[in-house]
């Protein structure tokens, strides 16, 4: 790679040995997928739940946070994704102590290499969303294909270690997402149906996203009768990142980069159909069961119209099992000034904040609950949490509210 | 003659092992029981098989961003596998490969989870960018 004065400097140990092990690990991964130089960034989004660092990843930030010489700590805005809980929530959820007194290390550390921590997973829509063209490191596969498609910002996954240490260096290996050959469209989708509810949008994007199937492939779709919102975009693109690993989408008319198809027509696109059916295939590939353990609106964390809405619904209930809803610590204060928070909680429900459910040892607090069977309106989640041993299902936000009180979905 | 087949990107050191091979992807979120150290989501292909010490070689990078750290983590309890092969990576794999020192090939002309028997030995050799089925 070609490395300016300023990124030698960093290689070689001039500025002290934090930013000489960041800028070795950008390279290696650079050199790996044959970027030429760095770009600088403006923004770093860190994921770091305790769950995924565990006890030999949190041990590798305090050492870099016990550095004393040269420069140690971040030089860009750098903030964090959701913990692994809500302390003050953490007994409800009957997490162990082992896992608070790791998720208190690991915050110790970011705090002491310069991290702000946000905890937050939804920061386009609370702290900062960046600018078309804007080169940022963001981690969580949400925030980037949001960034990417809907702001028209520039990053690849970032992972922890890639994000902290872009956050460290204020660059990261130009490859990927920061250059225009990769951002034009592999796959053109054409849709006869634009859904209404949450997961209706989140299944829309999981089906794209599996049609997809890999990092490098950008859909473009065109069809949809009207400009989504923000949470609709939030869920499409979550579940199209979550199920197949997609970073980009373009939306005719509607993204940035795409007012026209021509815009962003790549060589050779493949077409492809998707009707309302499809939607309702994945659906269907989930609903295996009636019985609900419990009840999870997360993944994205919600804003603060989902809290809203999720509070009317909550209105003259009790719930007779738990209803889980996770929120930013950004969100949080406004749904409590509001009542959200407490229409929410007078159901029997939970509001968490700065927290995500399924970076949140979702298979000890499973095991630890009596937790098998959960209902939600993600497309995300539901994705994601068979592999943590629950039987996920995806219905409407009213029909989870009503699976709350009867402990079964209609 | 054992045929040798050569990949566009690269990481690591050079290691043989026996071959997991399966025409899915790989997430360490989604997909693994991570202290048990085998495939854990029902619905792929490599469910109830252990994968620590093994060349995974797999169609694709999957899921989220928890996979960069995963691997250290696995890696400092010895619940890693030996090698990671794919057709597509992500940036994820990658980075987590890096942090974790676990070797890793990634693009190839042909569909190597096709190309390459299931529990066969093979050597990966990162700085020639080769993968050769012993």
């Amino acid at each position: 790679m070609k490395l300016n004065d300023q990124e030698k400097a960093m290689l070689a140990g001039e500025l002290g040995p934090v930013p000489q092990l960041a800028m070795q690990h950008q390279v290696k991964v650079g050199t790996f997928f044959g970027a030429e130089d760095m770009v600088p960034v403006t923004q770093a989004h860190i994921m770091a739940d305790t769950e995924s660092l565990g006890e030999a990843g949190v041990r590798w930030l305090e050492k870099l946070a016990a550095t004393t010489t040269g420069d140690h700590t971040v030089r860009i805005p750098t903030i964090t994704d959701p913990r692994g809980t809500d302390f003050s929530k953490a007994k409800q959820l009957r997490q162990a102590d082992w896992m608070l007194a790791l998720e208190r290390r690991a915050i110790d550390a970011f705090v002491k290499l310069g991290v702000s921590m946000t905890d937050t997973c939804i920061n386009y829509q609370t702290i900062q969303a960046p600018t078309r063209g804007e080169h940022v490191a963001f981690g969580d596969t949400g925030v980037v294909i949001y960034s990417n498609s809907v702001c028209g910002a520039r990053s690849n996954f970032e992972g922890g270690p890639s994000a902290l240490s872009a956050g460290i260096t204020g660059r990261t290996p130009r490859y990927g997402y920061h250059l225009d050959e990769h951002r034009r469209a592999t796959i053109h989708v054409r849709t006869d149906w634009t859904p209404v509810t949450l997961n209706d949008w989140g299944a829309l994007g999981g089906v794209i996203g599996k049609l997809a199937g890999n990092y490098w492939a950008v859909p473009v779709v065109e069809g949809l009768d009207r400009a989504p919102t923000s949470d609709e975009l939030k869920h499409f693109g979550a579940a199209m990142a979550s199920f197949g690993s997609s970073a980009l989408f373009h939306l005719v008319g509607i993204t940035p980069e795409a007012s026209r198809l021509e815009d962003v027509k790549g060589h050779n696109m493949h077409y492809v159909q998707v009707s309302k059916d499809d939607v309702v295939a994945l659906h269907k590939h989930y609903a295996v069961e009636k019985d609900v353990d419990v009840v999870v609106f997360s993944a994205p964390q919600l804003s603060l119209y989902e809290l809203r809405a999720l509070a009317e619904l909550c209105e003259g209930r009790k719930f007779k099992i738990p209803l889980l809803a996770t929120t930013s610590p950004q969100v949080k204060p406004d749904a409590d000034r509001f009542g959200y928070t407490k229409r929410i909680e007078d159901a029997g429900g939970t509001v968490y904040s700065g927290m995500c459910f399924y970076q949140s040892y979702a298979r000890e607090i499973a095991e630890a609950n009596g937790w098998k069977r959960l209902a939600t309106n993600s497309a995300k989640i539901v994705n994601i949490l068979g592999g943590y041993g629950y039987v996920p299902m995806l219905a409407t936000m009213e029909e989870c509210v009503a699976a709350a009180e009867t402990g079964r979905l209609a | 003659m054992s045929k040798l087949y050569t990949a566009r990107h690269a990481m690591g050191a050079k290691v043989t092992g026996e071959a997991l091979v399966a025409k899915d992807g790989f997430s360490a979120r989604y997909d693994l029981n991570r202290i048990d150290g085998v495939f854990s989501r029902p619905a792929h292909k490599l469910a109830g098989q252990s994968y620590v010490g093994k060349v995974l070689v797999l169609d694709t990078a999957k899921g989220g961003v928890a996979s960069a750290w995963m691997l250290h983590e696995m890696q400092s309890r010895e619940k890693a596998p030996l090698a990671i092969v794919f057709n597509t990576v992500n940036p994820i794999l990658a980075q987590g490969a890096a942090l974790g020192d676990i070797t890793m090939l990634a693009g190839f002309d042909e569909d190597i989870t096709a190309a390459i028997p299931h529990g066969a030995q093979v050597e990966i050799d990162p700085e020639a960018k080769t993968l050769r089925v012993l």
